[in-house]
């Protein structure tokens, strides 16, 4: 089952923001509360740990173009903050890993609106820098004697490692089944694993540590990275104003340099 | 429970406030647990904590710790009786260097690990020659859990042999036994409950190690992915099973800390020894 992306839903959510946001930013629906309609409060953004370099530098950019405004950062795994959510974590704006864990939200009723997609990600092989096994394809990786680390399969990459798998015909054996992309690229750069499964982002920022072997059939398991406002909280005006940030030129700029791609 | 606690147990001897103080100490302990046990979904608690998967992790995790345990007082023992018997220069620093894993966090002795046995560490490629293979073995879960565990052995058996002094050794000697004798016959006798107590700590903290597993190890379903890392996995999916399990891990830490401490009091009947604060001697 391959997320498909619904372009039309991303769109009409893009519009629909665009619309209530671009301008003066004072079309309030009335649900935000007490502090006014302008984008100059204090929120706490939960994102996925992969997001961390990205949100980081799109929160400052934010607190400029937005005077008076703070932006709090809390990165963790999807699954954890979502957890965190559930349990009364004062978040303003969660932004997922994949569409999946941020259903758990919608179902919850903690959501104000829709999530807006903002970003993609793929999967793609990693090697240490002297490839020492001598990889080039996922073929490579599933011969025997090749430590080949990937996500275990409750782990958003770990779910799209098992459709690469599937759509490649390619039975991996790995060594290791790690709780996150972290712990697989950690691996790798230690050079203690042949190879890994991480996203292109991963590869990204790890730089010279590692090198990146794009897998064709990555593309059969896409990730969507969600945002969305939460429900019930006194920014709200805010919240809306970051994610139309996130979601337009300046914040599409910034993940794209991190190597996600188009929502 | 010694017979003179209850006469210690006399809040009217204290004042009021370190009473209360204590009372809310102790629920800072207790609560997280309460809270954790009214988490669990007791109907389905059987089927989640047989599961497949649990079952395995549950096995690879007391396999290994008692294998650990087994490797602590092998290298333990004797390192406990060279502090404890010699003298020598800088072993005021050799005490505290053995203390290191207990106060190091874990994934930092994890990383320790892996830059000495992985494939690129300092001794990875020695191994590697000799044709053995750490990474992603039962083995390095083995060598994580003893590491961090080490120390709890080391401590309880030291302050024990201390405090139980060389008399009786000494008292051997004189009557003509050998030192391997006097060792196996006095020495080790007099320390017996000190160092079940130890071994029983040191598996207890075997089982629950986690960061550093996960560091040096990995997370393979039967091959290196112990309770602990299991649980940390299942929440990602399956909360009530990492609750489920999590109250395994609690029941058997409760269970251990118990025989524990039920060992150590034995000691005080020995002539001359007194129950050796075990870990307070950390200090």
């Amino acid at each position: 089952m391959a997320p498909d992306l619904k372009p039309s839903l991303v769109v009409a959510a893009a519009v629909a923001l665009l619309a209530t946001g671009c301008g003066t930013g004072t079309r309030d629906a009335g649900d935000g509360g007490t502090t006014g309609d302008a984008a100059d409060g204090s929120i706490t953004v939960f994102a996925a740990a992969s997001l961390k370099e990205s949100f980081t530098e799109l929160a400052a950019a934010f607190e400029q173009a937005h005077p008076g405004s703070e932006v709090s950062l809390n990165f963790a795994g999807s699954s954890d903050l979502v957890t965190q959510i559930t349990e009364g974590a004062p978040a303003d704006v969660f932004a997922s890993a994949d569409a999946e864990t941020m259903a758990e939200l919608v179902e919850a009723g903690l959501l104000a609106g829709e999530p807006v997609d903002v970003a993609t990600n793929t999967l793609q092989l990693v090697v240490p820098p002297d490839n020492p096994a001598g990889i080039s394809s996922l073929a490579d990786a599933a011969r025997p004697g090749v430590k080949t680390v990937i996500c275990a399969v409750q782990v958003p990459c770990g779910a799209a490692a098992a459709m690469i798998e599937q759509s490649a015909g390619v039975d991996l054996t790995p060594a290791s089944e790690e709780s996150s992309v972290a712990d697989v690229l950690g691996k790798v750069t230690s050079g203690e694993a042949d190879a890994g499964l991480v996203y292109v982002t991963d590869v990204r920022a790890a730089g010279d540590a590692v090198r990146g072997i794009p897998v064709p059939e990555a593309a059969d398991a896409v990730n969507t990275y969600p945002v969305a406002v939460l429900a019930d909280r006194p920014e709200g005006a805010t919240s809306r104003a970051f994610v139309e940030f996130v979601a337009g030129a300046d914040g599409q700029a910034v993940l794209r340099t991190a190597g996600f791609g188009a929502p | 429970m010694r017979p003179d606690a209850s006469s210690a147990l006399n809040p009217g001897v204290l004042p009021r406030w370190v009473v209360v103080l204590a009372v809310v100490g102790g629920l800072f302990v207790l609560l997280p647990v309460v809270a954790l046990g009214l988490r669990v979904d007791w109907p389905h608690f059987l089927p989640l904590v047989t599961s497949d998967s649990a079952q395995a992790a549950l096995l690879l995790s007391l396999r290994t710790s008692l294998t650990a345990t087994a490797l602590c007082v092998l290298l333990g023992v004797p390192m406990a009786l060279v502090l404890a018997r010699t003298a020598f220069r800088g072993q005021r620093l050799v005490r505290s260097l053995v203390l290191l894993p207990l106060v190091l966090p874990p994934v930092v002795g994890g990383i320790a690990l892996l830059y000495t046995f992985g494939r690129r560490g300092l001794l990875g490629s020695s191994l590697d020659a000799l044709g053995i293979d750490i990474a992603f073995s039962t083995t390095a879960v083995v060598m994580a859990q003893a590491f961090v565990a080490l120390p709890f052995l080391v401590l309880s058996l030291e302050g024990a042999l201390r405090s139980v002094g060389t008399r009786y050794e000494a008292v051997g000697s004189t009557l003509g036994a050998g030192r391997w004798t006097v060792l196996r016959r006095i020495t080790l006798p007099l320390v017996l409950p000190a160092l079940v107590s130890g071994a029983v700590l040191s598996f207890a903290r075997a089982l629950g190690e986690f960061g550093a597993t996960l560091t040096f190890a990995g997370s393979l379903e039967g091959t290196t992915r112990t309770l602990p890392l299991e649980v940390y996995l299942q929440r990602e999916t399956d909360p009530d099973a990492a609750v489920a399990l999590s109250l395994i891990l609690v029941v058997v830490a409760v269970a251990v800390v118990g025989v524990a401490h039920r060992v150590r009091p034995l000691g005080s009947g020995v002539p001359g020894s007194r129950p050796a604060g075990a870990v307070g001697r950390a200090g």
